[in-house]
């Protein structure tokens, strides 16, 4: 089944490489990897989806935690998540086509950013299902060129990541530098 | 102010470091300069990879943080099969190379090489600095990653530049900023009443004890546990030593080349209890035939070791010494003779006809040369440091270690070429010990060059070669699964004592079994470090065995008889 892992990582050079380097050698398949920056500058945060059976998410998290640079990772697979992907899809569309792809669109909610004379771009953001499907009926207009982000994902409600949890350990003359780490 | 070059050694030593093991080149000269003020003894290597099997050595038999240093480029290519090793067997080692300038890093420059994106997968962890002002901070990171949780190597790639520039210098400072590591981790209350439920309703248990139990100085903590629950003790390669051979509850070794007895009861066990080992695939054979009717408990530093071979009923993360401190009080001494006495049937069924009595046939067999040596050395404050092979397998089964830190060797990697150089780090380490090499010849010539660094260093060590004129092991496989097709594995060797006189090292050559002690005692008792060839039976074979992937209780044994032994006379 895919996993939904929410990693947080000292946003130093070379992290995404770390973490991509454990799932190469380790041999867990990536579906996905996003990452960008949080609401903390020295704090990047990673949205990585894995096929993987219960076992195998338990490794992959044993594993992410052998990384020094990893701060927190959360397994939110099973839990009520907002999961977002973003798409751009530039679409073949001639005279007749344009009004059909364009109805298309707003039925999936997605916005044209681009219009040129044989073609429309369309902006998508949505769960991937929802990507897929909106892919699904502009496929027969042609597609011509397709981006998408990789998913981020975020816990729905109150509950917010402890990040607190990840520095709050103290370790014998070591600085955890906890409060400039916690949330 | 100070340069990063005077950061690194002031930093060695307030880390408590004594000895660095290196070779100079270009993009680490700076620091080499900086080396006359410092109060650590530097040891020249021959060659980069024998400074990081040194430092390994170093670690293993001291348990602290052993250092190799080199330059950037090839310098530092070529400690990477050092480093894999420590990974592998879990060594506390810092390996400090140099880097080109930053301005050129990414250029191609001479001797450029990205030496923290080539060790990234075999490194604990690893930096690339590039200031002065990050070697402080750097080098106690790396210091604290590599002794503290599961040991490993960490390597620092220090620009030139960073070498070279100056700023203020406050240790204090300094700290270390490692928000998200987390090396201390203790199991919760249900874990070990779960444990302790198991522990207890046990009728067939076997302790299966590991490498953890020394690195983590459980010890003590082990045998009293096995004596007051009355289980015995089954060790890994790298758990020899842990609890001590002569021990009542002591089985031996198990795994691929362990004895049928051993395998056979942790087959037969309705418990198995795994203090600090990993279930490598030498020890489980065939997973799905694995110990298929016992519970199990795995007490393990690191969690991604949890069921990653072997899924266990119940795991106890944490260090393994604090985990038998909160279980000892709580284990109830249960009869158990039962099972002990079916283990000690299975010993009788399955004993080896042991070579090691054999009359003296005029043939001189490598069990022979490991139990004399045995013999004569056990007294001691003996070390052997053992090379990957044959002879380490025999090692292993002939040499009774009674100490933890007694028998170095390569166990995870399987590095050939190991164990000359680890024996040169652990005589560093510890000069008051008798540290014997026990090596095969195709190993031996991996690393040989090292044995200048011995002359030169001045290093009384004791060297064994185990001759078969064969890389043996693998002729074995050939033997056993490629039918006899020997191919690439004999070796036309250079006459080894006169490569050991050409040193300036005493040499000997032995080929019968008269001759093994008094080389042992006329090596001993030398006033510096002695070379001995033993000639040995070129094609014997490491018995018993179960081949890769055959399940544990299926084990190829000794034909019986191979030859006459003592108590058939």
């Amino acid at each position: 089944m895919l996993n939904t892992f929410v990693v947080y990582v000292e946003n130093k050079p070379g992290v995404l490489t770390r973490v991509a380097s454990l799932f190469r050698r380790r041999a867990f398949n990536i579906d996905s990897l996003t990452v960008g920056r949080t609401e903390k500058p020295e704090v990047s945060r990673m949205t990585i989806t894995v096929d993987a059976d219960y076992d195998q998410a338990r490794r992959i998290e044993a594993n992410l935690y052998k990384l020094v640079n990893v701060l927190l990772v959360e397994n939110i697979t099973s839990e009520p998540s907002i999961v977002r992907d973003l798409a751009m899809i530039k679409v073949a569309a001639t005279h007749e086509a344009r009004s059909h792809v364009l109805e298309l669109a707003s039925v999936f909610r997605a916005r044209v950013v681009d219009v040129a004379p044989e073609s429309l771009t369309i902006e998508i953001t949505g769960d991937e299902d929802k990507i897929d499907g909106l892919l699904e009926v502009l496929r027969p207009y042609g597609v011509l060129e397709m981006v998408r982000t990789g998913i981020v994902a975020m816990r729905r409600g109150s509950k917010s990541s402890v990040l607190a949890a990840a520095a709050s350990t103290p370790a014998p003359d070591v600085d955890h530098g906890d409060a400039s780490y916690s949330v | 102010m100070k340069t990063g070059a005077q950061i690194i050694w002031e930093c060695l030593e307030r880390e408590g470091v004594k000895h660095v093991f290196g070779y100079p080149g270009g993009a680490i000269l700076p620091a080499y300069d900086a080396l006359k003020h410092s109060k650590i003894h530097h040891i020249l290597v021959r060659h980069e990879q024998g400074a990081t099997h040194m430092a390994d050595g170093y670690a293993r038999v001291s348990g602290d943080v052993g250092v190799a240093v080199a330059t950037s480029g090839p310098g530092a290519t070529n400690m990477v099969t050092g480093i894999a090793t420590a990974m592998l067997d879990s060594s506390p080692i810092v390996c400090i190379t140099g880097q080109v300038g930053s301005k050129l890093i990414g250029s191609d420059a001479f001797q450029e090489t990205d030496i923290t994106g080539v060790t990234l997968p075999i490194t604990k962890h690893n930096y690339l600095v590039t200031h002065a002002s990050e070697v402080a901070r750097t080098i106690r990171e790396a210091f604290y990653v590599a002794r503290s949780g599961r040991p490993g190597p960490v390597l620092v790639d220090i620009t030139k530049d960073a070498q070279q520039t100056s700023c203020e210098f406050d240790w204090e400072a300094a700290k270390p900023q490692l928000p998200g590591y987390r090396p201390d981790l203790s199991p919760e209350p249900k874990e070990y009443e779960q444990a302790l439920d198991l522990i207890q309703n046990a009728k067939r248990p076997v302790i299966l004890a590991g490498h953890g139990i020394i690195i983590s100085g459980a010890m003590r903590e082990v045998r009293d546990f096995a004596e007051r629950a009355g289980i015995p003790v089954a060790l890994t390669l790298l758990g020899l030593g842990a609890f001590p051979a002569s021990h009542p509850l002591n089985l031996g070794m198990m795994g691929m080349h362990g004895e049928a007895w051993v395998n056979q009861a942790i087959q037969e066990a309705d418990l198995l209890l795994a203090f600090g080992m990993r279930f490598d695939d030498r020890v489980t054979g065939n997973l799905k035939t694995y110990a298929a009717n016992a519970k199990k408990i795995h007490v393990e530093i690191d969690p991604a070791e949890i069921n990653k071979n072997v899924k266990v009923d119940v795991a106890l993360v944490g260090d393994l010494r604090e985990v038998l401190h909160e279980l000892l009080p709580k284990i109830e001494t249960i009869d158990r003779s039962e099972w002990l006495d079916n283990i000690d049937r299975l010993k009788g069924d399955s004993a080896v006809r042991d070579i090691q009595n054999l009359p003296d046939s005029g043939h001189l067999y490598a069990a022979h040369v490991i139990h004399d040596l045995w013999h004569e050395t056990r007294d001691a404050d003996t070390v052997v440091v053992t090379d990957v092979g044959q002879h380490q397998m025999w090692e292993a089964q002939y040499y009774k270690h009674e100490r933890p830190r007694s028998l170095i060797t390569s166990g995870g990697l399987g590095t050939m070429g190991f164990a000359l150089p680890a024996a040169i780090g652990a005589k560093v380490a510890r000069p008051e010990a008798e540290v014997w090499v026990v090596c095969g010849d195709g190993g031996f010539q991996m690393t040989m060059p090292e044995l200048a660094t011995i002359v030169q260093e001045n290093l009384k060590v004791h060297i064994a070669i185990i001759n078969n004129g064969y890389l043996g092991m693998v002729r074995q496989w050939q033997e056993f699964f490629y039918e006899k097709n020997y191919q690439a594995t004999p070796l036309l060797n250079p006459d080894f004592a006169k490569l050991g006189e050409a040193y300036g090292i005493r040499s000997m050559t032995v080929s019968k079994r008269s001759q093994v002690v008094p080389a042992v005692r006329s090596a001993r008792q030398h006033d510096g470090p002695v070379l001995i060839n033993f000639r040995v039976e070129q094609e014997d074979t490491v018995y018993p065995m179960v081949a890769a992937g055959a399940s544990l209780h299926d084990m190829i044994r000794r034909p019986s008889p191979l030859v006459e032994t003592a108590d058939d006379e």
